[in-house]
């Protein structure tokens, strides 16, 4: 959908802009999320790329309203359909969970109640949002739709069913189905398919899909897998370390990698063209919470860092349609050897 | 569920008939000639061997062992050596004054445990709940005796609210039921503190579980959550907990019994004992032992009830 011009022009649905989360931990103050910005068209599938620790699933809680107790938001705005979500109480925040905003897991076979029945507790989920006298044979008809919807066969018959006994792709599909159940405007999904075999895999993403050309539904789809991302993203944000460093849409971020961490990582994927070289890895890990640098996050890992990487806080520049947190791609910031975009092009066809 | 319930079955079958093998055999464990040791020092050799005959001793072993099985099956335990009472009888009389103070503390247990666990959860890390810690682990390791003594001076002497011995008698209920109101308490308290911690610990292990962070990010109210998932599934190990207490109850009840003098199977037993009254310990100590395995067999099964998930795994096994 990433040359639908309707798109394009709609107002966002989510503006995410300068999240900042802090965990408090000890008597220390973590950041777990600094300066996130992203945003989010209707019907738009975003990939949120990074690895585990980055901070992907802090994220998606902070969205929710569902930050552990010494989690906070200390500083930025999430704008869904205009209004702030952290000016929300709990109240209207849990009123919005399910009907608006919608979250599917990574595991699910753990995140399913394995005590009650899959059609105890769709109508549980069903009754959390509407009156408590709910019209019983209209809730039940409502979720045989949905599950017949997901795949579920003979969805009417398997309403008594626990989640044990069901395979694991099967969970998965009921999983889909209770957080669309109340038809959200935006689905986050963490992880969903990494729990899956490759062809309930496909299956799964194909479903996402389809039900995104249906209902226009907005999907945060958060991974590590940039295979994944290829397939079914229109748009990805690379995060690092609690930031966000680089945005663009999917091809252009895969033909023209800005962020020298997106290149790294985009270096050490397996393919075919280098089928028998050894695999490229970024050398040293990802900095811990408690040591962050005032600076880049990535500058002590980069071949390109200098000085000023490990001071300054890079801003996220827009470079062509592209957003990405970089001194080398900001004239302001110093750096030796400023990269212009057009020279970080590795064989990018122009868009019309 | 039914081969299970076969299985299940047998095995209870098998341990009952272990202990009644045992049982019998018990009067040529204690050292020294049993008759002799009932008879005392003045019996006449005519005399302990017409006791010797009356006993059965005289018999071999294994008859002994086949006739006591098949006297308690049948339901004949025997005679009171003293009185000359059947066994039954006095186990009869004093089986319902145990039952129902093991009961009661049991309920007394459930209902102050359970709600202070809930409590507790409810309000985690708060100077509430770790004041609700303190007093559990106090209430866990007071032995009831203890605090069956605590509990007279304070209501029964000091305060002199509530009576200190004696149950009351059947047929003025009121009456009875104040009576079990200090021993019950006695024998709570442990359980009390047990099932508080419990209940505490089995919501929060639910509440930081990945399905219930599910539920709340589809928006499924806290009170839900916790009431109807949380306290479910803390249900399961709470009733496991509390049935194997009523066999540990009815044990326990033996020093509340002597304390608040109460005529029940603990002072039977313990007063049997004293006298060597083999044929009623005999008695009193397998109906205790039939109540372990029956309770057992009961939190058994009722946990296949509560938790759909070890139906399932049964009948794969069984399968």
């Amino acid at each position: 959908m990433t040359d639908d011009g309707r798109i394009k022009n709609d107002p966002y649905l989510l503006e995410v802009d300068g999240l900042d989360v802090t965990y408090h931990s000890q008597g220390r103050a973590l950041a777990a999320l600094q300066d996130v910005t992203i945003t989010a068209r209707p019907g738009e599938i975003i990939g949120i790329v990074g690895e585990s620790g980055c901070g992907k699933s802090t994220l998606s809680a902070a969205l929710l309203g569902l930050l552990p107790p010494n989690g906070e938001v200390t500083g930025g705005r999430a704008l869904y359909q205009g209004r702030d979500l952290f000016t929300l109480g709990p109240e209207e925040r849990r009123r919005l969970r399910g009907t608006e905003i919608s979250m599917v897991f990574q595991d699910p076979l753990t995140s399913l109640n394995p005590t009650l029945t899959i059609g105890s507790q769709m109508l549980d989920v069903l009754r959390a949002h509407s009156p408590a006298r709910a019209d019983r044979a209209e809730a039940r008809r409502r979720i045989v739709e949905m599950l017949e919807r997901v795949g579920i066969p003979d969805p009417a018959a398997r309403l008594r069913s626990y989640p044990h006994e069901f395979s694991g792709g099967q969970r998965q599909r009921i999983m889909i189905a209770m957080a669309l159940l109340l038809e959200p405007a935006l689905l986050i999904a963490d992880e969903v398919t990494s729990a899956l075999d490759v062809t309930l895999e496909a299956q799964i993403l194909q479903l996402l899909c389809d039900l995104r050309d249906e209902r226009g539904t907005t999907i945060l789809f958060i991974t590590h897998d940039l295979g994944v991302v290829a397939q079914i993203c229109d748009r990805v944000v690379v995060m690092y370390a609690g930031r966000t460093v680089e945005e663009a849409e999917v091809t252009e971020l895969f033909d023209r990698p800005l962020h020298p961490y997106t290149e790294a990582l985009l270096a050490s994927v397996p393919s075919r063209r280098r089928r028998g070289s050894e695999l490229p890895t970024i050398p040293g890990r990802v900095p811990s919470l408690a040591e962050l640098p005032e600076g880049c996050a990535f500058a002590n890992r980069c071949a390109h860092a200098e000085p000023c990487c490990g001071e300054q806080r890079p801003r996220y520049v827009e470079v062509t349609g592209q957003r990405v947190r970089c001194h080398l791609y900001d004239p302001e910031s110093g750096h030796a050897n400023l990269r212009q975009p057009s020279a970080a092009t590795t064989g990018r066809k122009e868009q019309p | 569920m039914a081969t299970y319930l076969l299985k299940r079955l047998g095995m209870t079958v098998i341990v009952v008939l272990a202990v009644m093998t045992f049982l019998s055999l018990l009067v040529h464990l204690v050292p020294g000639d049993p008759v002799e040791i009932v008879l005392g020092p003045q019996a006449t050799p005519a005399q302990v061997e017409v006791v010797r005959a009356e006993m059965g001793l005289d018999n071999p072993i294994p008859i002994q062992v086949w006739d006591f099985v098949v006297g308690a099956l049948q339901g004949d335990l025997g005679l009171d050596f003293l009185s000359r009472t059947p066994v039954t009888q006095l186990i009869a009389q004093a089986i319902p004054h145990t039952v129902v103070l093991a009961i009661t503390a049991l309920a007394l247990a459930a209902l102050v445990g359970i709600p202070l666990g809930v409590y507790a959860a409810r309000r985690q890390n708060s100077l509430a709940d770790r004041a609700m810690a303190l007093l559990s682990i106090g209430f866990i390791t007071m032995p009831s005796y203890i605090a069956a003594l605590l509990l007279l001076i304070v209501f029964a002497v000091q305060l002199d609210v509530l009576p200190a011995v004696g149950t009351g008698s059947f047929a003025n209920p009121l009456d009875y039921a104040i009576h079990l109101v200090l021993p019950a308490s006695a024998l709570a308290i442990t359980w009390i503190g047990y099932v508080a911690r419990l209940v505490r610990t089995s919501m929060l292990s639910v509440l930081g579980s990945n399905y219930v962070r599910t539920s709340r990010a589809f928006g499924v109210r806290d009170r839900i959550i916790f009431y109807k998932w949380a306290l479910k599934n803390a249900i399961i190990p709470t009733l496991a907990v509390l049935s194997s207490g009523l066999a540990d109850l009815l044990g326990g009840a033996v020093l509340v019994e002597i304390i608040f003098s109460r005529p029940g199977l603990g002072r039977l037993t313990v007063e049997a004992i004293s006298e060597r009254n083999f044929p009623v310990v005999q008695g009193a100590v397998l109906v205790i032992a039939l109540f372990y395995v029956l309770t057992n067999l009961l939190a058994d099964l009722s946990y296949r009830l509560v938790d759909p998930r070890i139906r399932v795994e049964e009948s794969a096994v069984g399968a």
